[in-house]
């Protein structure tokens, strides 16, 4: 008998599958958070693969700061327009009503909106198990987080309490109140997302292509100024250039870069060129320096 | 030096949708690397990465910075500090456990697990080499093939890895002397024989140098005429393509039915290939069916193979559901419920030989008890060594039992070419913690149970519950010693009795002078004793009794054994509960008195623990009811259950 040996990408397909269908089986309320991000594009489209015919399974639920990229708004009403898809958004009343954000409140705002914002959901909710975008090339410390990621009642990781992960055998038991952090993506690299987006066809937000866009220098970051709730400082004047983003998040924390890549080939050839890491256009990792990634794990962040 | 990444970049640049293009058909390949930091492990990981590109200019930038601040190699850049962890293991030194790195190169696409050297070694090397197709041991050239080359060896061909790849490191050091080398594959080539070890391949290399890492070092070692690592590594036949000529097997996962027109199995294909039409056998039903459609959102599939995530649709209505395997009808896997197994003990706890775990084999989950024993292994030596139980990271042989059939192969294929890793291995589940406390191989499945089928019987256990008039349960007393167990049991019984109901009281008595009397009271004696308790308790519903146990019973555990044994609702568990103190105080057998002297060991309350129920079905509270009023308490909760 011919021997075919599968592509990698075809292997990362079949085992996130696997890891999407396992949850399913064994927790009571699963949930998928969508970042409206490549990454959560690329989940979402795993996930009505896994379970084609039918439709997905579970809701999809949005942890909304408010001050996301208006592109990123649009993108989302179409997925949730879409046969099958219950989408949930959550928004922090508590940042809401104090009217957190990005320009006065720095580590507060992801915290409140963010961190706090998805436990709050999780728990209205009720969700045992929550499917994240994250992958372990992204970051050092990301590197052995497990698939299943366990998390106690009060949301915290504990890297002692991990559990070891053996072949693709998933421990998925926990007690009431207690909750998994679940990752299908966690064996692709930056690469195999793009290439996989190219091949399968996987509508993204078109602020990862390059385009004329008014953005302001600061800290040598480039924001883009996408409404007029951007605070100019004395003498800033938007200037319209061309960029993209290589990560989304809230508009005055995602740094755009120059760039003329408008088709995915583009991006992917710049970026395999240039070489710049993918979180470092993300001011989040900055803020307490090395090992700040894990401190907001521990903390329930994703 | 020329890197491989070179070509490829050269492509990106001309032509990045012919790149593109190539990258799709790329193979991956996952291995683990073995070795301690001393081995210079990290560097050649570091080394890995950066000669293949994966490293960016920001990271190289801080690692740069790093290098001067806190490296150990001057000036240069130290590849190490790219491998790095979580912050409490970088402030406590230790690595506690496996890092997945990943790299590619112009052929394949790779995925190092990456585990550290010291006392948890076990359990993150079994975790990270389960996955692993190959294995890198490095061996230091100037110390040779060392205790830690053996066990690093012996754990790789355990978890069923074919592919070793020996990289003798440090060339630098030793002069990239060609005698030094032939010694250590010589000192390596006599003991892999013993373990039965083929298909090894050795390299000298030097990570700190990149010598035949990523290119031959001629200069230096012109009298080595093998494959660089990197090489080697795009070579070696991926273990996946294997699994595809095997019988076709795949676990059901999720039963997919959208609506009442289609049902489908959604399942990873373990082994094998499936095509429409063929004819497939359910395990454990033994049903035969066809394959009538392979259903993906791409359309539907002409075959499946090893590896994939598929859907299949039966052509028969037949009886599936998750935790069945879907096989090859002629060439079946067998099922059943006692095997031998190696098993990896990963937990602080350790091994409570008796205890229930759950046992999750592919996607069946099932209760399962371990006998103690047969031997542990030293991972050092080798040697067989006697066990009562296996502590966190041993390794040993036993005995277990499931409580319900599964479908199983051998782990360790016997061609030798592969491991039925899917069918073969198994974690094992702390029933109230959660946690993966192990990990085991079956070896094979014992005749014993095969051959004791059993009764078929005329009359059953309802039959004699209806000719006794009663519905029948089992009324489980726990709590410390002196609690005051056997008294409410005793006027319980009566008061039933008075009533016409049909009892057996069941305590210390007539079971540990009788039944038990070859039991003592260690943790694990104790199981045991609560398990044959439970299990006559069981018998005697079966018979139609209402029966009354009397016993600390002190493991939760255990009484949730003896719960899930029974049939849904007839086992009530009553925790008396007086506290250590008045208990002491009563002491009416001076037992306390004993104890707290020393003259008595294992002392539940004193020095064996004891686990109060979290939800009883009853709590007495000495303090407030006296045994009367307990005992009425206890016959009303039973009458209003029973006939309530």
């Amino acid at each position: 008998m011919s021997q075919t040996a599968l592509t990698h990408l075809e292997r990362l397909e079949a085992e996130s599958i696997h890891i999407l269908r396992e949850t399913v089986a064994e927790t009571e309320r699963p949930v998928m958070l969508y970042s409206i991000g490549k990454d959560s594009a690329v989940m979402l489209h795993l996930a009505r693969k896994a379970f084609y015919p039918g439709s997905l399974p579970f809701p999809l639920l949005h942890v909304d700061t408010t001050w996301k990229f208006s592109d990123m708004y649009r993108m989302r009403e179409r997925i949730a327009e879409q046969a099958g898809i219950e989408l949930l958004v959550h928004r922090n009343p508590e940042a809401a009503e104090r009217g957190i954000n990005p320009f006065d409140h720095g580590a507060l705002h992801t915290d409140l909106w963010k961190t706090e914002g998805l436990k709050q959901a999780l728990d209205l909710h009720c969700f045992d198990a929550a499917f994240g975008g994250a992958r372990r090339d992204e970051e050092k410390s990301r590197a052995k987080e497990r698939i299943f990621s366990f998390r106690s009642a009060s949301h915290r990781w504990d890297p002692r309490r991990q559990r070891p992960e053996l072949w693709n055998l998933y421990n998925v038991r926990h007690a009431k109140g207690e909750t998994m952090r679940v990752f299908p993506l966690s064996n692709w690299t930056e690469l195999d997302i793009w290439q996989y987006i190219l091949a399968e066809g996987i509508e993204i937000v078109p602020l990862y292509l390059a385009a004329e866009r008014p953005v302001v220098e600061r800290d040598g970051m480039l924001l883009m100024v996408d409404d007029d709730r951007f605070r100019l400082a004395e003498g800033e004047v938007p200037q319209l250039r061309s960029v993209r983003f290589r990560t989304l998040g809230c508009y005055p924390l995602s740094g755009a870069v120059e760039s003329q890549a408008d088709t995915i080939e583009k991006v992917v050839q710049e970026m395999l060129l240039t070489a710049t890491s993918e979180r470092q256009g993300r001011l989040i990792d900055r803020d307490a320096g090395a090992g700040s990634m894990e401190k907001k794990k521990q903390e329930g962040y994703f | 030096m020329a890197r491989p990444g070179d070509l490829d970049r050269a492509l990106i640049e001309r032509d990045i949708t012919a790149f593109l293009e190539r990258q799709r058909t790329k193979q991956l390949l996952r291995f683990i690397t073995c070795g301690s930091v001393d081995d210079g492990k990290s560097t050649l990981i570091g080394r890995l990465l950066h000669d293949s590109r994966q490293i960016f200019e920001d990271q190289l930038a801080s690692l740069a910075a790093d290098s001067r601040s806190v490296g150990t190699q001057g000036d240069r850049i130290d590849f190490a500090l790219l491998v790095d962890g979580l912050a409490a293991e970088r402030e406590q030194g230790i690595t506690i456990d496996v890092a997945y790195r990943f790299f590619a190169t112009d052929r394949r696409k790779f995925i190092i697990a990456d585990t550290p050297g010291h006392e948890q070694y076990t359990r993150n090397m079994v975790t990270g080499a389960s996955t692993a197709d190959l294995a890198v041991l490095l061996v230091d050239a100037r110390k040779g093939v060392l205790q830690q080359t053996r066990r690093h060896s012996y754990l790789a061909h355990l978890v069923g890895i074919r592919h070793l790849v020996l990289a003798v490191n440090k060339m630098d050091l030793v002069t990239y002397d060609k005698a030094v080398f032939d010694k250590i594959v010589d000192d390596y080539a006599r003991f892999a024989d013993t373990l039965g070890i083929e298909g090894v391949v050795a390299i000298p290399v030097s990570g700190l140098e990149g010598a035949n890492i990523t290119a031959h070092d001629r200069t230096n070692m012109p009298w080595y005429e093998g494959p660089t690592l990197h090489e080697y590594l795009e070579r070696v036949p991926v273990a996946s393509a294997v699994y595809q000529d095997k019988p076709f097997r795949m676990p059901v996962q999720w039963v997919n039915r959208p609506d009442q027109h289609f049902r489908g199995f959604a399942g990873q294909v373990a082994a094998g290939r499936i095509a429409p039409g063929e004819r497939v056998r359910l395990l454990p039903s033994g049903r035969t069916s066809r394959v009538e459609r392979i259903v993906t959102m791409d359309g539907d599939l002409e075959a499946a193979v090893a590896g994939q995530s598929v859907t299949l649709t039966l052509a028969d209505e037949v009886d599936c559901a998750r935790g069945d395997v879907i096989a090859a009808a002629d060439d079946p896997p067998a099922s059943a419920d006692q095997f031998e197994a190696t098993i990896v003990w990963m937990d602080e706890e350790p091994l409570l030989p008796g205890r229930a775990y759950w046992l999750k084999l592919a996607s069946q989950t099932v209760s399962a008890t371990i006998q103690p024993p047969k031997h542990r292994v030293d991972v050092n030596t080798l040697a067989q060594l006697a066990a009562k139980t296996l502590d966190l990271n041993d390794i040993g042989v036993a005995q277990l039992t499931t409580d319900r059939d599964i479908t199983f192969e051998p782990y360790a294929d016997p061609d030798g070419a592969s491991a039925n890793r899917t069918l073969g291995g198994f974690i094992l589940i702390d029933k109230l913690t959660n946690a993966t406390v192990g990990a085991g191989m079956l070896h094979f499945a014992l005749r014993r149970a095969q051959n004791i089928h059993p009764q078929a019987l005329d009359i059953s256990p309802g039959t004699r519950a209806r000719a006794l008039g009663q519905r029948p349960a089992i009324l489980w007393f726990t709590g410390l010693s002196g609690a005051g167990k056997s008294t409410i049991a005793n006027l319980v019984e009566k008061k039933l009795v008075a009533r016409g109901r049909h009892t057996f009281l069941l305590d210390g008595d007539n079971i540990r002078h009788g039944l038990n009397k070859d039991l003592g009271f260690t943790d694990a004696d104790r199981i045991e004793n609560i398990r044959r308790i439970g299990e006559v308790a069981k018998l005697m519903t079966e018979a139609g009794l209402i029966v009354l146990t009397a016993f600390i019973s002190p493991f939760r555990a255990e009484r949730q054994m003896v719960r899930d044994m029974c049939a849904e609702g007839d086992f009530i568990e009553i925790f008396v509960d007086t506290p250590l103190r008045i208990a002491e105080e009563r002491d009416e057998k001076g037992l306390y008195a004993k104890a707290r002297a020393g003259k008595i060991k294992n002392f539940t309350g004193i020095d064996s623990p004891y686990e109060a129920p979290l939800k009883p079905d009853l709590r007495i509270d000495t303090t407030k009811l006296d045994a009367e009023a307990a005992a009425e308490a206890v016959v009303a909760a039973l009458l209003e259950r029973l006939e309530g």
